[in-house]
């Protein structure tokens, strides 16, 4: 079983304890900060800085994860962990991956926003 | 009975991601507490010095100052040390956790933070909180200022340590038939006039009242607190009591009533001093033969005749400002041997 691109138990729940229209609000909140944490992410991989890379990439995980954006939330959590190394390990697939899945989550949550 | 649901608390956000930020903040609105939230360590800080909150929420992985470095300075930080703090992180790993629980963190939430549980935790943290607070005035208020230091310092604790300190007992002469002879709310006046005069003269020499018994009380001079000159500053409050009595008489001359006249006895050496009684109800107090012969000595003003009268320890120590009459020795009860027993000059 693949995982869905946004877990709908995950996004309604927030919807849920935090009422539909601040969940909504929230989802913007979060198309307007990611695409920071991925350019963010890039630099900070350019620069070989380690610790702002593991920032950025723990960031897009937690938020990921509030969304329901499993699938994205597990890519960052292994640029997390595995660090610069993994990043540009085969080619940066792996980041490459992410920024795909990304735009898939993002496409997602715009259309459950305006649901 | 206390609504923990009704109770709107102050609570601080600390984390440097918007998205969490806005939830945790609008989590903890929808439960009723006011918020504040700060997007770093640093910032967060400044905040807690600036202003009052019941409770911290924090993440971790931060710019600037992270979460372990705020943990670090509240541990060192005598105001802000008791500040409740739930960490609040995606940080995976359990050395991080049991570093924050290390730290002082009362609670460890990994996010998303699941709302229910989060509404548990702050409760259950705030509910904790208030018993501290409580039980903070408490010891301010029963307590003096050294005690409630040295239990705030040093954390509460049964069990003693020896040391050597200089221990006054104190009482009203003849007070029994006194308090008989006026109404009961006079009797409790005076006695509050009584304590308030001998609680700032004691306090002001560096000691502290151990123990407050009808008319009389005990009070210890170089714990918990080390002072430079035990004796003498026993000695120095026993004449200032003595002192103050006497300008209360003159009070009480002028509006008709019956004076009063005290007796004490300072005694100097080691003893066992701590928190004794229960983790319920404890008290600091000293023990030991010290402390009887203070209590013997404080007897005997009313056979010698004397105000002040102390054992041979703290007279050695004393300098020479203070004179002293020396009444030779007297066979105490509980003594195998006579104790040599000296009367303190009062000021005439």
């Amino acid at each position: 079983m693949t995982t869905p691109t946004i877990d709908r138990p995950t996004f309604d729940m927030l919807e849920q304890s935090t009422g539909a229209e601040f969940a909504r609000e929230l989802v913007g909140t979060f198309l307007q900060e990611a695409p920071t944490m991925l350019a963010d992410l890039r630099d900070a991989l350019a620069k070989g800085d380690a610790d702002r890379f593991r920032r950025a990439a723990h960031s897009l995980k937690s938020n990921s994860n509030t969304f329901g954006a499993l699938q994205l939330g597990a890519l960052a959590r292994e640029l997390e962990l595995g660090g610069i190394a993994k990043a540009t390990a085969n080619d940066g697939a792996l980041l490459t991956a992410l920024n795909a899945e990304y735009s898939r989550a993002a496409a997602a949550l715009d259309e459950l926003r305006h649901a | 009975m206390h609504d923990l649901k009704g109770w709107a608390a102050r609570l601080l956000v600390v984390d440097d991601n918007k998205v969490n930020r806005l939830l945790l903040t609008r989590s903890l609105e929808l439960q009723g507490h006011s918020i504040a939230s700060a997007e770093n360590g640093r910032v967060a800080l400044e905040m807690l010095r600036r202003e009052p909150f019941d409770l911290l929420l924090l993440d971790m992985e931060m710019p600037e100052m992270n979460g372990f470095q705020v943990l670090e300075q509240l541990v060192g930080d005598r105001q802000l040390r008791d500040l409740p703090v739930i960490v609040t992180s995606s940080l995976e790993g359990i050395d991080n956790v049991v570093r924050c629980i290390e730290l002082g963190a009362e609670d460890y939430l990994t996010k998303p933070v699941n709302p229910v549980l989060l509404k548990a935790r702050i409760g259950a943290s705030l509910e904790k909180k208030r018993l501290r607070d409580q039980q903070k005035e408490l010891v301010r208020r029963f307590a003096t200022p050294e005690v409630a230091q040295d239990l705030q310092t040093s954390g509460f604790s049964l069990g003693g340590k020896r040391v050597r300190a200089s221990v006054m007992f104190s009482d009203i002469r003849g007070f029994t038939s006194l308090a008989e002879s006026q109404p009961p709310e006079e009797t409790i006046e005076l006695l509050n006039t009584y304590y308030a005069l001998m609680f700032d003269a004691i306090s002001s020499h560096g000691g502290v009242v151990t123990m407050m018994m009808g008319d009389g009380l005990m009070a210890v001079f170089g714990a918990p607190v080390p002072l430079r000159d035990p004796s003498e500053s026993a000695v120095r409050a026993a004449q200032e009591m003595v002192e103050l009595i006497g300008l209360f008489n003159h009070e009480r001359e002028a509006a008709h009533k019956p004076t009063i006249r005290i007796g004490i006895g300072i005694a100097t050496g080691e003893m066992v001093a701590g928190y004794t009684g229960t983790n319920e109800r404890a008290t600091y107090t000293c023990i030991g033969d010290t402390v009887n012969l203070a209590s013997r000595l404080e007897s005997h003003t009313k056979v010698a005749q004397r105000t002040i009268l102390i054992d041979d320890a703290t007279r050695a120590a004393l300098s020479d400002a203070v004179h002293v009459e020396q009444l030779g020795p007297v066979p105490f009860k509980g003594k195998s041997i006579a104790v040599d027993v000296y009367a303190v000059e009062i000021a005439p």
